[in-house]
């Protein structure tokens, strides 16, 4: 058994001690020690993206950060997307769209789509396909994805003009 | 010269979902509700495969072979069995002596002596990956320490990687029993070659004879994979009492259970397979590999539940593919372009036992076209690559991209315009497949063509000089399959609907709609439920684009069951003769009820009131689609971009529009990684080279233009609302149309998939 440590971290804005190995990836200890199954595993290293999570508000492979790379830092996984009063709009929109089939990409998608729109608010269809290339996704074919996401920043951009 | 981003048809700015009506006539169907599975999708509490969490869970790793073709000399456990932690080993000798017959136990049939050596390699690992033994310790690093301790000595053999290898005079043979089917007979010499088969159809030489114009082509098509993006999992617990309980990502519960229990030798009564939210299958989730290896770690481990999930590098060499294949491809036409004749050789390969789906490829490679004279040969053959599985239309792409890609030539050669060409030579009501088979019902091809000929992009001109256009169309069978289900009613006027087909696309939404439909009420009302082995009777998997045709059959049954019921219940209840329903209301006599009122009144008044439906529809309709393809290719790189791309495809009726949409451009996008970058990369020993997703190279959002769809409903009459099966014949086109728009656009043919980039370079300097 390799020695642990204690690492402490804000996860969804609850402060979160964990105790992993430092051969641990965050992916690994939000899934299996702390039980947040939202986030998957589709590679392993760093190609698909079903892993995304924020880190400090940076979209990162959970796969290829370790643990202990967590201390002192904020992590936001699919479990902290949706608001108190229901859905995110992105979650919405994907559900209105059909913006999903299997659903096992979905999460890493929407953690893409949230960080993509928190920094270009009002993104091309070109800017959405190059941001989301990191995300791979089998069934749908990225059609009714990239619809999900241009209709969120085209209702954004409503909101903000009104 | 990049394409630019403007020449790929883009957005034109409309984003908003669209408009949720039913279609005419209809209530529900037509309509594009939520998936009920959907916030859980969505917020990440859908519980998948590797998401099952269980008391005392051990974590397991399987060693895999790193030769393709060896015989197994030795095993040795020992060292991995003393390492701290290790709870059980295994290899393939404590699998029970499978039985030396063929058994359908998914969606094709497998000799279960195969099936068994496929789980855990018995005498001969059989490709790179096959697996040797697996390891079961408390934790996921101690399994992968475990796996390194076990000492395996192989006699490594050499590897046998196509067709041509396979074939070839004194090639090293991979399975010694095996031996030919020579059309019905067997030959008495060890082979690799595990059948021959042919299909034929009126006079071929007179056929050819009336030929203007006869053009013959010889195609290679390279082994790619379904790609989900859920590696394969298994949980599997093993109580003392004999009771083995499985929990599952499967396209087929029912699937898993036989398989597990003719490998391991255990009665079905005592296996219970409870289904997870699947993460993609395509085909490829049919066939178990985990499930009864965690069954025997379990039992040696004392019970403790075992949970085995791949690496994607293990999905890659171990699961899925499907075939490569040599094709040849010859066919005749008049002046006017009528087809005279066509013969086709299609030569797959299986991977390590037999079983390629070269039979399905015969009944596609031909079937658009109504064709007097023709012969197909089809040859199945074992070469040293994982066992082939289903992946949507199973062979049906590698064979539609040979037979389009002759069919343009021929066009070329006359003068014909690609559409018309595939509108002279359509098939129709009342012509038959190449295997025989009548289309005795209406069918949609010609409808489809008709609409890519009128459609907005076909009458759009091509702008640049390296942009090509190409059609292509396919047919795909589709499948009836059984179907259970139960409907309960309850006192609030829900029902709850509860079946076994798993939900990979939204099918719980199209199932349930079927319902409400039938019943009249409100999609929101029904509550279905995707249940285990036990609570329901046996169900086939979801795949042959079955699941909204036959288990939507057996909701719409029990819907009419159940208002049947209601209004016996109802009459004795009201004293009356006759209950009359319309527009959502009960009436009889005096009594004016709504639904809910009364599913309150029945609950109130006497037994609960449950329905059930078990369905095998024997006749199903059959899809076909046809696809125009824009591209670009750049000279400078060879790399081709898809510019634009529509599909028209006859789905029978969409439930649900939406999700319909989604099954079509999926398939394509799909289609197009296996035209333009998918394929096995193998060494000259055998062993894959590109092993991950960023070597075995899928397509990106970025690669493609939004994919437009045209939904052409010709109803199938054998199904209450015209359901087709959507799912699957959108992947047989794709590569065809996508060769004819290159060869278009470079103005020299290829007759190789991928084609990529260094291909189409190669191609365009000749």
């Amino acid at each position: 058994m390799a020695k642990k440590v204690m690492v402490q971290t804000v996860i969804n804005n609850d402060d979160t001690t964990f105790v992993c190995e430092t051969r641990q990836t965050l992916l690994e200890v939000l899934r299996d020690e702390l039980g947040m199954t939202g986030t998957k595993e589709g590679c392993g290293n760093g190609n698909c993206g079903a892993c995304n999570v924020m880190l400090d508000g940076v979209l990162v492979n959970s796969c290829l950060v370790l643990a202990v790379e967590a201390e002192g830092r904020t992590v936001t996984t699919i479990e902290g997307v949706a608001e108190a009063e229901g859905l995110h709009p992105i979650q919405q929109a994907f559900l209105e769209h059909a913006a999903l089939q299997c659903g096992i990409c979905t999460p890493g998608f929407i953690i893409s789509s949230k960080a993509l729109l928190e920094q270009n608010p009002n993104p091309s269809e070109h800017d959405v396909r190059l941001w989301l290339a990191g995300n791979l996704c089998r069934c749908t074919g990225y059609d009714k994805i990239v619809r999900a996401v241009l209709d969120v920043a085209s209702a954004g951009q409503a909101k903000a003009g009104a | 010269m990049a394409v630019t981003e403007k020449a790929m048809h883009a957005t034109n700015g409309h984003t908003s979902p669209p408009a949720s009506k039913p279609a005419d006539g209809y209530t529900i169907i037509g309509s594009r509700p939520v998936r009920p599975d959907g916030v859980d999708k969505v917020t990440g509490r859908a519980i998948y495969g590797a998401d099952v969490r269980l008391q005392g869970l051990l974590y397991g790793k399987v060693l895999r072979s790193p030769h393709a073709h060896a015989r197994i000399l030795s095993i040795d456990t020992s060292k991995a069995e003393a390492l701290p932690g290790v709870k059980a080993v295994v290899t393939g000798a404590d699998l029970p002596t499978a039985a030396d017959k063929v058994e359908d136990l998914g969606e094709s049939a497998i000799n279960l002596k195969y099936l068994s050596a496929n789980i855990l390699a018995h005498d001969k690992a059989l490709y790179h990956g096959h697996a040797i033994a697996a390891v079961a310790a408390v934790d996921s690093h101690t399994a992968e320490e475990a796996i390194g301790f076990i000492e395996v000595k192989y006699e490594v053999l050499p590897p046998v990687m196509t067709v041509d290898d396979a074939m070839a005079d004194n090639a090293p043979i991979l399975l010694d029993g095996l031996r030919t089917d020579e059309m019905g007979e067997m030959g008495s010499k060890p082979t690799n070659l595990a059948k021959h088969f042919r299909h034929q159809q009126g006079d071929l030489a007179a056929g050819f004879a009336a030929a203007e114009v006869v053009v013959e082509r010889t195609f290679r098509t390279e082994t790619v994979h379904q790609g989900y993006i859920e590696p394969h999992t298994g949980t599997a617990q093993y109580n003392t009492d004999g009771q083995v309980t499985i929990w599952a990502s499967t396209q087929g519960t029912f699937a898993v259970r036989n398989q597990t229990s003719e490998i391991l030798r255990i009665p079905v009564s005592q296996i219970k397979v409870i289904p997870t939210e699947i993460g993609g299958g395509f085909g490829g989730k049919i066939n178990v590999y985990l499930e009864p290896v965690a069954v025997l770690l379990s039992k040696k481990a004392g019970g403790k539940p075992v949970k085995l999930v791949m690496s994607r590098t293990e999905v890659l060499q171990a699961t899925g593919p499907t075939s490569g294949s040599n094709i040849r491809i010859k066919i005749g036409a008049d002046a006017n372009g009528k087809i005279t004749a066509a013969h086709a050789e299609l030569y797959y390969e299986a991977g390590a036992f037999p079983g390629s789906p070269v039979g399905a490829a015969a009944n596609v490679v031909l079937a658009p076209y109504a064709i007097d004279n023709l012969q197909v040969d089809g040859y199945d053959i074992v070469v040293n690559r994982p066992r082939s599985a289903a992946y949507r239309a199973p062979g049906g792409t590698n064979a539609a991209y040979a037979t389009e890609s002759v069919l343009n030539e021929i066009a070329e050669k006359l003068g014909i315009d690609q559409a018309h060409i595939r509108l002279i030579n359509g098939a129709k009501q009342g012509d038959r497949r190449p295997d025989g088979v009548q289309h005795t019902e209406p069918i949609g091809l010609l409808e489809t063509v008709q609409a890519i000929a009128e459609s907005d992009h076909y009458n759009t001109p091509l702008t640049g000089k390296y942009q090509g256009r190409g059609i292509a169309c396919g047919y795909w069978n589709n499948w009836g399959g059984k179907s259970s289900a139960t409907a309960v009613l309850n006192a609030d006027g829900t029902v709850s609907l509860n079946e076994a087909s798993t939900d990979i696309g939204g099918s719980r939404a199209s199932i349930a709609m079927q319902f409400a439909e039938a019943v009249g009420i409100g999609y929101e009302q029904v509550k279905p439920r995707v249940g285990d082995t036990d609570s329901v009777a046996y169900n086939d998997v979801t795949g042959g684009s079955r699941t909204t045709f036959s288990t939507g059959m057996a909701a719409h049954n029990m819907g009419v069951e159940m208002l049947s019921q209601m209004k016996e219940r109802l009459a004795d209840v009201w004293e009356v003769d006759a209950v009359e329903y319309a527009d959502g209301e009960f009436s009889g006599g005096d009594n004016h009820i709504s639904f809910q009122e009364a599913a309150a009144l029945i609950y109130k008044t006497g037994e609960p009131l449950m329905v059930s439906s078990t369905v095998f529809p024997r006749s199903f309709g059959p899809g076909f689609s046809t696809q125009l393809a824009d591209v670009e290719v750049d000279p400078e790189t060879g790399k081709v971009t898809i510019l634009r791309y529509t599909i028209a495809q006859d789905v029978g009726r969409a439930i649900h529009p939406s999700y319909v949409e989604g099954q079509m451009q999926g398939g394509v996008v799909q289609g197009i990684g296996w035209a333009l970058n998918e394929e096995y990369i193998y060494n000259e020993k055998g062993q894959l080279l590109n092993g991950s997703l960023l070597d075995y190279r899928m397509p990106t959002a970025l690669d493609l233009p939004m994919i437009e769809t045209i939904l052409v409903e010709v109803p199938y009459p054998g199904h209450p609302y015209g359901v087709r099966g959507v799912g699957e014949v959108n992947i047989v086109p794709p590569a065809g149309a996508i060769a004819n728009a290159v060869a278009n656009a470079i103005g020299s043919r290829m007759f190789e998939l991928p084609m990529s980039p260094a291909r189409v370079l190669e191609a365009m300097k000749e």
